[in-house]
């Protein structure tokens, strides 16, 4: 609890090091103390600035694991990951995490303004009100995601789409380097598909970092040049074509998968299932 | 008419009590939007429940009863978080154990004590007999509560709307909800004198619930919870000097009429337009 008082709102000390990956995740075995097998085993990967990672695998993967560690919401073993150089917890302001829709009470009354104001929070801290600069960027993040219009609303009265911009609204505002978000597209249509791919990619030409987890695998080609395929440890690591094989896609979701050929057609639905 | 309004409160036990009620419900009401947004009405009737053998051991030593209750109610915020840190078990699990617990101990306790009489209004309120000393200490908790509110309100709103942002910024949810816990021992506690600790829940729970009902915007909810405890107190007060009614049953069964009525006929929102 002392660490938290201590991080919360003073962080700007701990700046990205020079030629130091965004992400660098070393030999990581996390078990829940609530379970007996280990969530995530041996993981190693490293995501150097500007880059866009697909982190793909099925339910149970260990995917949200991965992101919430990294995140800080999961306390790592010591040494096992490190953000810019630091280890994990010591730069959180580095860190936008956009979590999956069943983390968040929809229902609570805030405006959308007030969410993505809430991307400002790391750099005000404890008893400190918004200020200027932070008005102007909560205006320049909300015009991006073309939010302006719906600024005043409550969060509870928007489209699944329309809150999940305003999610990654938020994730703009804090300007973040190292962007984590899990399960992003979930049941998006696809102009609001289409509109965070493009903000992303953008944010990539900025050097920041993106990694964005899905079981989805439907879009992934088109969007990121690299992909990380997880179950429990790192199944294969590289381009999107060599990663989404049908001997890795198989394994992971224990289904053979339809070619082009197979005409029985029973189980096209194969590399989505769950 | 008039004259019937007005001459009952030219009395000072009853101008006390109209404050009493105004001071109480305003702090009740606004940290009652956070009770009942947030789904811990469980918790703020098991602090007031949990107060009773404080206020028994500080009357048999001659101790200031808001000062046992308060330490009792801290004891009992503090003592839910403890026992269901580790998920071990549920918090309502825990809040169970501990409310029927407590309230066990301060019955027994109750039953040492000869003038029992007195405990009685700590059992069921007694807003006509508060002092001016009481609402000195009810005037402090008020603006502490509402002062906390102000200082500490986009921590409160962050923790409520996404917890998981609030650990990635370095923002412990366990430490704004502990705070929390805290000030509803507060005000529970000054609570208690206006309606008893049987029934000092619905102050916190019933004005913002109806006021849920009836807008979506949280300093809203707030404001109107505030109005309608006031009105309760107003109609417990005049019914206990013209009709010589109890005036706690009567105050929380004005609130419960009022929730009764939002929730049939809630512009839009209303069984009745569904």
């Amino acid at each position: 609890m002392a660490s938290y008082l201590a991080t919360y709102g003073r962080v700007h000390t701990a700046r990205p090091l020079p030629g130091e990956a965004a992400l660098c995740v070393e030999g990581l075995t996390f078990t829940y103390p609530s379970s007996s097998s280990p969530a995530l085993q041996d993981v190693s990967l490293c995501v150097q600035p500007g880059e866009k990672v697909a982190l793909v695998g099925p339910n149970g993967a260990g995917k949200s694991t991965l992101i919430k560690l990294v995140a800080g919401l999961l306390r790592p073993p010591a040494d096992t990951i490190r953000v810019y150089g630091h280890p994990a917890g010591s730069c959180h302001h580095h860190i936008g995490y956009v979590p999956q829709r069943n983390d968040v009470d929809w229902r609570f009354p805030v405006t959308v303004r007030q969410v993505v104001m809430m991307g400002r929070y790391t750099h005000l801290g404890w008893l400190k009100w918004p200020r200027p600069i932070d008005r102007e960027a909560v205006d320049r993040a909300l015009e991006i995601m073309q939010l302006t219009e719906l600024a005043d609303k409550q969060i509870s009265e928007l489209s699944g789409g329309q809150q999940q911009r305003v999610m990654l609204a938020r994730a703009l505002a804090q300007d973040a380097d190292l962007l984590l978000l899990d399960e992003p597209l979930n049941n998006l249509d696809v102009p609001t598909q289409e509109m965070i791919f493009h903000t992303l990619e953008q944010l990539a030409q900025q050097q920041r970092t993106v990694i964005v987890s899905t079981h989805d695998l439907g879009i992934l080609p088109i969007h990121f040049s690299r992909a990380v395929f997880l179950d429990r440890r790192v199944v294969a690591d590289g381009p999107v074509s060599e990663v989404l094989t049908a001997e890795t896609l198989a394994r992971a979701y224990g289904v053979r998968l339809c070619t082009d050929h197979d005409e029985s057609g029973g189980e096209s639905d194969a590399s989505v299932a769950d | 008419m008039l004259q019937w309004l007005i001459e009952p409160l030219t009395y000072g036990f009853m101008q006390r009590g109209l404050l009493a009620g105004l001071l109480v419900g305003t702090a009740c009401a606004v940290l009652g939007a956070f009770v009942v947004l947030r789904g811990m009405a469980f918790v703020g009737d098991a602090i007031a429940h949990t107060v009773l053998p404080g206020v028994v051991i500080a009357f048999l030593n001659g101790v200031n009863l808001f000062v046992g209750a308060l330490v009792a109610g801290i004891v009992t915020a503090l003592g839910i978080g403890w026992f269901s840190k580790d998920r071990e078990i549920q918090e309502d699990t825990a809040i169970g154990v501990m409310f029927s617990g407590f309230f066990a101990l301060g019955i027994a306790l109750l039953s040492q004590v000869r003038s029992y009489r007195d405990l009685t209004h700590i059992l069921f309120g007694n807003i006509l007999g508060i002092s001016a000393a009481d609402l000195w200490i009810m005037l402090a908790v008020t603006l502490t509560a509402l002062l906390a509110v102000v200082l500490f309100y986009k921590e409160l709103l962050v923790t409520s709307f996404d917890p998981g942002h609030a650990v990635a910024i370095g923002l412990s949810p366990g430490l704004v909800r502990y705070g929390l816990l805290v000030m509803l021992a507060l005000v529970i506690v000054s609570g208690i004198q206006a309606v008893g600790v049987v029934m000092v829940a619905a102050l916190l729970v019933t004005p913002a619930a109806t006021a849920s009902l009836l807008t979506r915007q949280l300093p809203r909810i707030m404001i109107l919870g505030a109005l309608f405890s006031l009105l309760a107190t107003l109609t417990g007060l005049y019914a206990s000097y013209y009709g010589g009614m109890p005036s706690g049953p009567t105050i929380v069964l004005t609130l419960t009429g009022m929730f009764v009525l939002a929730f049939l006929f809630a512009p839009g929102r209303g069984l009745v337009w569904r």
